[in-house]
């Protein structure tokens, strides 16, 4: 029968301590111990079919509850279910049909149980068993179908999803067993961007964690909190914060008895994640940089031990900062140097690091230029681009957005940083950033975006608002003067505040990415995607 | 240098193909005693080159050589049999960019329908063979060739268009918006082409993109691959000097403003295709195809 079979593969695929795991998970219920993503998405998958087919017709349940009565008098072993398994379907299968209809009581926990590991498996085996195609029971093919529609739908990313609440619920049971605690949305969000998180810096997610934390490293406590409240920005910065914080979660920690760390410790770091988008959702760039390390710590040999397997880690963590984002910063300020010609003026907006060094650089190798710094509220970050500017003697004017199109006649090249580049070339930057390159290219001035190479991401995106960060809305309050006009603006019922965080330039706005490979058009970026993945 | 300027009268060898041809000679016979002082010695002997005869595709050709030789792992203990598999590797890459001319004029002839006008740019070898071939394809068409002043290169490009009869009109540069509305297609030669798909050219096309761009008429590039140039010019005064001049008006010349230009650059955003021996390229495959040259 197709199921044994599948259950052959099964036992032959899947290790012995998985399925006892999931023995675990499905009697004990919220026991809250932490499971690979695998069988969460099967566990998931099988409460829906459950639901599904209280709804549907009681056979092929109750053909399930016989298989299961079966195996639940025999021992409990997973190993043994196999072959417990094998001999009583094709003997109850037929047999079971008639008697079970007279019977329809309330089924108890255990056969409830029952039947979702066994549906569990049907699942399985269906999904592996595909070859054997026509031998599939009747009552697998109900199942069979929404199990093959599924895998073909990709998912979204969960803080895209806000307003639909059957991923709400996901998520909200998926941190509740990694015990990291959910922060919930503030405040009237714009109906274009309902499907969006908004949080409020005033509540940080930390209020809800108990002292001291046991499933959450305290540096990343540090870190989540550090994010949320503003203290650490942009993305260079948060990406570094973010290795050294798992430099530290990795010296702490040890390897439990009967555990690989190549496993165990990819795991622990799966909670750590969930918390740090809690409090903000992930960059690029620490996406980019989490998968690395992931793969990494999956490459480390068994047989390797543990003081080894962290030094190596370290290791790789600091060779992968010194790489990508120390040296570099140091090849695209050499070639972004090449660009900067003596009497240029030159227009930067807000604060990006890597633009602010390659001023600098410029600035020490002799070129004459002078800088317009463009701000825009309310994050007036500019005004650190200035400062930084300033200390080291370059000539510097300071304007608002909103004098853009004034001051761009004078300009003779515009630098931008990025926040990430898109695989279809647009480029992903502090929100402002599409404008300043709409007005340079309407005045025919040329626009170089420089951003590394680990910032390059597989998404594509064409407009703004289907994924973005929304900020809290209190930061708009404040004016100048300090006078808040808008503090009631809860109370009004009309009124929604919006204060987004990134924006999407299309490429055919930017003349020019520098990267550290090079200088390349803005429509080379899946290339050097392409090439960076033949390389590794 | 002398073989340079001999191979040079040659007026069917494009300059980068002499210049790596004597590069080649060069190599036979210099007498380095380590791969270090051979690679400076050839690095030296570009910039001679380039001293001479400064255009885009000298400098291209020449950087482009000297990749290719020493791509190869040069794992052979004995220097000389290193030198000979450079030279090997070296006449290999002459053979090969002799025959790119042909492949060029075999992808485009095609584009050519019957009884097309043909608007083109100044004299390029490579149209020409593109002509030829489509001429030698009985295809009726007729030509129109700007004269390019300072050198009146156009009325070169005319007499050999002569030849070949082919029916020919020289038409002044001035003239190229008055002519834009009657001509078909657009076709020139390219220097060099740069990173970011857009070409170096006689000064000169730059105008003839634009005004074929508000005419919504094709405008096609041909060029060997050999002049791929690692440049990524932003605008018309990001070009380097030393390519827009002559070399001896760089030499004699103190205030350059004076001085005319003798390229201007075109960007990508007007160029339909470009023809290349690599293929039919959009301006943005160029990039991907240096990418994988150099990277």
């Amino acid at each position: 029968m197709a199921d044994s079979d599948g259950r052959q593969v099964d036992s032959i695929n899947h290790s012995t301590e998985e399925d006892v795991k999931l023995q675990e998970v499905v009697q004990a219920k919220c026991e809250g111990k932490e499971l690979t993503k695998e069988e969460k998405q099967r566990l998931r998958k099988e409460k829906k079919q459950h639901k599904k087919n209280k709804k549907d017709d009681r056979g092929p349940p109750e053909k399930e509850k016989e298989k299961e009565k079966a195996s639940v008098l025999a021992p409990s072993k997973p190993a043994t279910q196999s072959p417990a398994h094998k001999a009583p379907v094709p003997v109850n299968a037929s047999a079971s049909e008639s008697p079970v209809a007279a019977e329809k009581p309330a089924k108890s926990k255990a056969e409830q149980r029952a039947e979702r590991r066994a549906r569990q498996d049907t699942e399985r085996a269906s999904k592996q068993g595909k070859k054997e195609g026509g031998q599939q029971s009747a009552s697998s093919k109900p199942k069979a179908t929404p199990n093959e529609l599924q895998p073909v739908v990709k998912r979204l990313p969960e803080h895209i999803q806000v307003d639909d609440p059957a991923a709400l619920k996901k998520l909200a049971k998926k941190l509740e067993r990694q015990q990291v605690p959910l922060r919930s949305d503030y405040g009237y969000k714009v109906s274009l961007f309902s499907h969006l998180h908004q949080y409020s810096r005033k509540n940080p997610p930390t209020q809800q964690i108990s002292i001291p934390a046991t499933v959450i490293h305290p540096s990343i406590v540090r870190l989540g909190l550090q994010y949320s409240q503003g203290i650490i920005a942009g993305s260079n910065a948060r990406s570094v914060a973010l290795l050294h914080a798992f430099k530290q979660v990795i010296q702490d920690y040890s390897t439990p008895p009967n555990e690989e760390l190549s496993r165990d410790l990819v795991n622990k770091l799966s909670p750590y994640i969930s918390f740090l988008s809690q409090c903000r959702p992930l960059s690029a760039s620490m996406g980019n940089a989490i998968k690395h390390i992931k793969k990494e710590i999956s490459n480390i040999p068994s047989q390797c031990k543990e003081e080894e397997a962290k030094r190596r880690l370290q290791e790789c963590i600091d060779s992968y900062i010194n790489e990508k984002i120390i040296l570099a910063s140091e090849a695209i300020s050499k070639y972004a140097i090449e660009k900067i010609s003596d009497g240029d003026v030159i227009l930067v907006y807000g604060c990006s690091s890597l633009v602010n060094h390659i001023l600098c650089e410029a600035f020490e190798k002799q070129r004459k230029f002078r800088v317009i710094v463009v701000d825009s509220r309310p994050r007036l970050e500019g005004r650190e681009a200035l400062r930084r500017l300033v200390k080291k003697g370059i000539r510097c004017t300071y304007v608002l957005i909103s004098a853009l199109s004034y001051i761009l006649p004078e300009v003779s090249k515009v630098f931008l940083g990025a926040h990430a580049l898109l695989a279809n070339g647009y480029v992903m930057s502090r929100v402002g950033t599409s404008q300043i390159a709409l007005v340079a290219k309407a005045y025919n001035v040329p626009v170089l975006v420089c951003c590394e190479t680990y910032k390059f991401c597989e998404r594509v995106q064409t407009d703004s608002f289907v994924s973005n960060e929304l900020d809290d809305p209190d930061d708009l309050i404040v004016t100048r003067n300090g006078k808040t006009h808008l503090e009631n603006w809860q109370t009004v019922k009309s009124l929604g505040l919006l204060n987004l965080v990134y924006d999407v330039t299309p490429p055919d706005f930017v003349d020019l990415v520098i990267t550290d490979l090079g200088m390349i058009p803005c429509t080379s970026v899946p290339v050097v995607l392409r090439v960076k993945n033949v390389d590794q | 240098l002398d073989e340079y300027l001999r191979i040079r009268e040659d007026p069917d060898v494009a300059s980068a193909v002499a210049a790596i041809r004597s590069l080649l000679e060069f190599l036979k016979r210099e007498q380095s005693e380590t791969i270090l002082g051979l690679r400076e010695n050839m690095t030296k002997a570009i910039h001679r080159l380039e001293e001479t005869d400064s255009s885009v595709a000298v400098s291209s050709g020449g950087e482009l050589f000297l990749r290719f030789i020493s791509l190869t792992s040069l794992e052979h203990p004995d220097l000389s049999q290193c030198k000979n598999v450079m030279i090997e590797r070296g006449e290999l890459f002459l053979k090969k960019i002799s025959l790119s001319r042909g492949k060029v004029g075999k992808l485009c002839h095609t584009f050519i329908k019957d009884g097309a006008k043909i608007l083109t740019h100044s004299s390029s070898r490579v149209v020409l063979k593109v002509l030829e071939n489509a001429a030698a394809d009985n295809k009726r068409f007729t030509v129109y060739v700007t004269e390019s002043q300072p050198d009146s290169a156009g009325k070169l490009m005319a007499q050999k268009l002569c030849n070949l009869n082919i029916p020919v009109t020289v038409v002044l540069d001035a003239a190229v918006g008055y002519i834009m509305e009657k001509v078909d297609l657009v076709i020139v030669g390219a220097e060099g082409v740069v990173e970011s798909g857009g070409v170096i050219n006689k000064i000169g096309t730059y105008q003839m993109a634009v005004c074929s761009k508000a005419h919504n008429k094709p405008f096609y590039v041909v060029a060997e691959s050999f002049k791929f140039v690692r440049l990524y010019p932003l605008n018309q005064q990001d070009v380097p000097d030393r390519f827009k001049y002559k070399a001896d008006i760089l030499k004699t010349v103190k205030d350059l403003n004076q001085e005319h230009p003798m390229i201007d650059y075109t960007p990508p955003s007007l160029i339909t295709l470009l023809f290349t021996d690599l293929g039919v390229l959009t301006p943005s495959a160029v990039s991907d195809e240096l990418i994988k040259l150099y990277l």
